[in-house]
């Protein structure tokens, strides 16, 4: 079916898909298909050579390896995310907003300087074991490998399930829940037959989101010493410029990807999820924890303290001391702003184009914007270098002045982080239902304006955390950014690539904790705005 | 949602601004565009040093040599880039025979000794370093080390070797090593490392770290590592050995530097890889803060400490032979289960 014959398809609502709607997000898949394409194109080109570097018995032992590793680090993510969640948004926990800020700032800690943190501090002789020989400690067991990189990516990744749950659980209905409640249904009863059923899109979402992270992650699984379909691909790039062999297994890991996005969306579709009552909608009831309060913090404080205090505590360790080769200590400022807005143009961007695409699948659902709103998401699967590689190939072929400008850097960021906000915008979308829009039309409002004045609205928590997902994905981004940036133009996260290229930590300390402050005033802005909208604070 | 909008629109120019403030910069009338995978920190003083004494102006994109090889390769003809820097020899041949690197004057090539160019002219090299093996000075002597790089499958080292097998120097070593030797003594001495529980890491430096830990007691690595770490850590109780005369695993390798085949600015490229080759930037590359490789012209010196290069005596081997070489050595890698 053409995209055209498409647009005149019967949606199940018995309503036609407004034309400049399927052309916008056709044209935003487009950009997301890019990167896809260039490496069908070298995939082709592979000869008998470029194929024996990538066999096939190879190619289904690594994409094993990844997915065993996948689905480990998103069982991980929720065990952790949305305890964490529930506790945060309703319960009386003390202390609730500062754990809520603390437990979303991992994610702006670059997934590979978690993983030199933890090795810091984890190695047979490292931090933890100097603090613990007094107590007669002469080895820790070694943190690497597959559980090595588990931990380290839980840290990295359990944010995207922490935040979306919590936006999940605020804009929940409470009424459902008190409905159960009024019929005799204990607490646990509600709380897993009503509320975890009701955000469920989103844990769906966070899941993906985290499942397509592990796949594109090269920096934890290689200082772990953990083979997936991505250390695969570079090593064939880096030892011997096999472009067409690297292209093959990222072939094979976007198969896998697509797999994975399938079986998401096959628990997201179980029944609809809408929120029986419009406007804005009540906060849950908060739970009083009683004496449940203190292994309720002992959990909080464990997991920050593992993912967050060791982590930048290791950091500080190391910014202690002065580079020994520059003799400097510090941070590079205009690394700091470039970071900041490059990161915050395209959080908006991002936010803005996975609005056709998302309004599309939720009103308007076929199977064409099933497929859109899929290839979207699968080049945030892909290896940075990949997604980088496509844009060099293009690139250079259009030439100054787009090539290596800021706005063809964004155009990859845009490409490569989108599906966070398209996830998240989703997730919020699917509690609200149709039937609010299709009132707002019969009101007379225009199809555009019961968007923004209805539906977004209702859907707002998904959206900003969406784009707060992109904003602390994009600081932190390396491969794109070293090959497209014009020179001259740093970020962090380039700034801590200087320095642990040459495993000089001292210099990488002072950008990394500079990171996590730039992201803290956004990460408390983002939770203390929902909540006090949804008027879920005391 | 006004308000919306107005910042969504404010955003939106301000990203479109960015974008053309970037593209509309003054271009230089003489300017050179370099790939450079040396270290910003180690070499920003050369660059600075070029645009003062010569009036042209530098735009240097850093990244890693292999990630920048790659990049070469998809520009194609529409490179932006004047200079490829690499730190290896092996990615330098790989990218001039794709025909991406063009011939060098034989003046320029002949400043340094022939061991460290090619024949093809495409690329000369700029520093000099070595493989060692770093050993633990607390668990080991001198004395009980191996004098061969063959000796490290003795059971004596079971449990105890690091290596770093993505490492394109570990790479260019045993592509070397198998066009010297034959694949089946290699492949041997590699199932019999595997057999005495090599450990794997992920570089260089965490060998190096790793043996300072004693988690392992010896790595093959090069050699200039140690420096790096000991700038750092100045207790660190790792030391470097060199095996016996002609062993391969003394193996001599280079950094060096190409023009890019596209480029339309060959007389000032030129005059870039001629400084890189001048007194004062082998100077500093030997002999600069964080430095220790060798310088490759005469009259140079060393750092102090180190090894004479000369005395180092590596297995004869042509460094321009590691693009075809390579290929049979990650292969092996690959079917042996050390790479993936």
């Amino acid at each position: 079916m053409t995209a055209a014959g498409a647009a005149t398809a019967v949606s199940s609502h018995g309503r036609r898909a407004p034309r400049l709607l399927v052309t916008l997000a056709g044209l935003v898949a487009l950009g997301a298909i890019l990167p896809v394409a260039y490496l069908a194109l070298r995939a082709l080109s592979a000869d008998a050579a470029a194929r024996a570097l990538a066999p096939a018995s190879t190619t289904v032992e690594l994409a094993l390896d990844t997915a065993v590793l996948a689905f480990g680090v998103v069982v991980a993510t929720l065990v952790v995310g949305v305890p964490l969640a529930w506790l945060v948004v309703r319960t009386d926990l003390p202390g609730r907003r500062l754990w809520g800020i603390a437990a979303s700032l991992p994610l702006v800690i670059p997934s590979f300087v978690a993983a030199l943190a933890l090795l810091g501090a984890f190695a047979p002789r490292g931090l933890v074991q100097e603090a613990l020989e007094p107590l007669g400690v002469e080895r820790l067991p070694e943190v690497t490998g597959y559980w090595g990189a588990l931990v380290a990516l839980t840290l990295s990744t359990y944010p995207y399930v922490y935040l979306l749950a919590a936006a999940g659980l605020r804009s929940a209905d409470a009424s459902a829940e008190e409905a159960a409640r009024s019929l005799g249904a204990g607490r646990f009863r509600v709380l897993t037959r009503v509320t975890l059923p009701a955000i469920r899109p989103s844990l769906a979402a966070a899941s993906l989101l985290v499942a397509l992270y592990v796949l594109s992650d090269f920096g934890v699984v290689s200082l772990m010493g953990y083979s997936t379909l991505t250390t695969g691909i570079y090593v064939r790039y880096e030892s011997l410029l096999a472009l067409e062999s690297a292209a093959l297994l990222a072939l094979a890991l976007l198969a896998l990807a697509l797999a994975i996005v399938l079986v998401a969306s096959r628990f997201r579709l179980r029944g609809p999820v809408y929120r029986s009552t419009p406007g804005a909608g009540r906060a849950g009831k908060v739970t009083n924890l009683g004496w449940w309060r203190w292994p309720a913090l002992v959990f909080c404080a464990t997991l920050i303290g593992l993912f967050l205090v060791l982590p930048v505590g290791v950091l500080a360790w190391w910014s202690f001391s002065a580079d020994p080769i520059t003799g400097r200590a510090g941070v590079d400022w205009s690394a700091a702003v470039g970071s900041a807005s490059m990161a915050t143009a395209t959080a908006l961007v991002a936010a803005i184009v996975v609005l056709p695409a998302a309004v599309l699948a939720w009103r308007y659902p076929s199977a064409l914007s099933r497929w859109l709103e899929r290839l979207t998401l699968l080049p945030s699967a892909l290896p940075g270098i990949a997604v980088a590689l496509a844009l060099v190939f293009v690139g250079a072929r259009i030439g100054a002045p787009v090539y290596q400008s800021l706005g063809l850097l964004l155009v990859a960021y845009v490409i490569r982080f989108m599906p966070y906000g398209l996830a998240s915008t989703r997730a919020s979308l699917d509690a609200v239902s149709p039937r609010l829009e299709e009132a707002a039309r019969s009101l007379g409002r225009r199809p555009v304006g019961a968007m923004t004045a209805v539906v977004l609205p209702l859907a707002r928590s998904g959206v900003l955390a969406g784009a707060a997902l992109v904003f602390l994905s994009t600081i932190k981004e390396l491969p794109a950014t070293l090959l497209l940036k014009p020179i001259g133009f740093e970020t962090l996260a380039t700034e801590i690539w200087k320095g642990t290229s040459i495993g000089a930590y001292s210099e990488v300390a002072p950008s990394a904790l500079l990171l996590i402050v730039i992201a803290a005033p956004l990460v408390y802005l983002l939770s203390w705005r929902n909540a006090w909208e949804l008027g879920a604070t005391e | 949602m006004k308000k919306v909008s107005v910042v969504v629109l404010a955003a939106v120019v301000a990203a479109l601004s960015l974008a053309t403030g970037a593209a509309t910069a003054p271009s230089q009338s003489t300017s050179l565009t370099i790939y450079s995978g040396r270290e910003e920190r180690l070499v920003k003083p050369i660059m600075d040093r070029f645009t003062r004494d010569t009036g042209i102006e530098l735009k240097v994109r850093y990244a890693s040599s292999t990630t920048l090889a790659t990049a070469l390769v998809e520009e194609g003809r529409n490179s932006p880039a004047d200079i490829y820097w690499s730190q290896e020899p092996g990615t330098l041949g790989l990218v001039g025979a794709r025909g991406l690197l063009a011939r060098l004057s034989q003046a320029t090539i002949g400043k340094v000794p022939a061991r460290f160019s090619t024949r093809s002219r495409r690329w000369v090299g700029t520093s000099g370093r070595s493989r060692v093996l770093v050993y633990n000075t607390n668990e080991l002597q001198q004395g009980e080390l191996p004098a061969s790089v063959w000796g490290l499958t003795s059971p004596r080292w079971k449990g105890k070797i690091g290596i770093a097998p993505t490492n394109a120097s570990f790479q260019a070593f045993l592509g070397a090593t198998i066009h010297l030797y034959g694949e089946a003594r290699v492949r041997a001495w590699l199932r019999g490392l595997e057999e005495n529980d090599v450990r794997l890491y992920p570089n260089n430096t965490t060998v190096v770290q790793a043996v300072g830990r004693g988690d392992v007691e010896v790595g093959l690595v090069n050699h200039y590592y140690l420096y790096n770490l000991l700038a750092e850590t100045p207790d660190l109780p790792v030391r470097n050995h060199w095996f016996r005369d002609g062993d391969p695993g003394n193996l001599v390798l280079a950094a060096g530097v190409g023009i890019v085949s596209s480029t339309q600015k060959a007389t000032a490229a030129q005059r870039f890889v001629d400084f890189l080759l001048s007194k004062w930037a082998q100077r500093f590359i030997a002999r600069g803060p964080g430095a220790a490789e060798y310088p490759l012209i005469d009259g140079v010196p060393r750092r102090p400490g180190l090894r004479p290069l000369s005395t180092i005596k590596g297995p004869k081997y042509i460094l321009g032979r590691l693009s075809a070489d390579l290929t049979p050595a990650v292969r092996m890698l690959l079917e042996e289960g050390y790479l993936k």
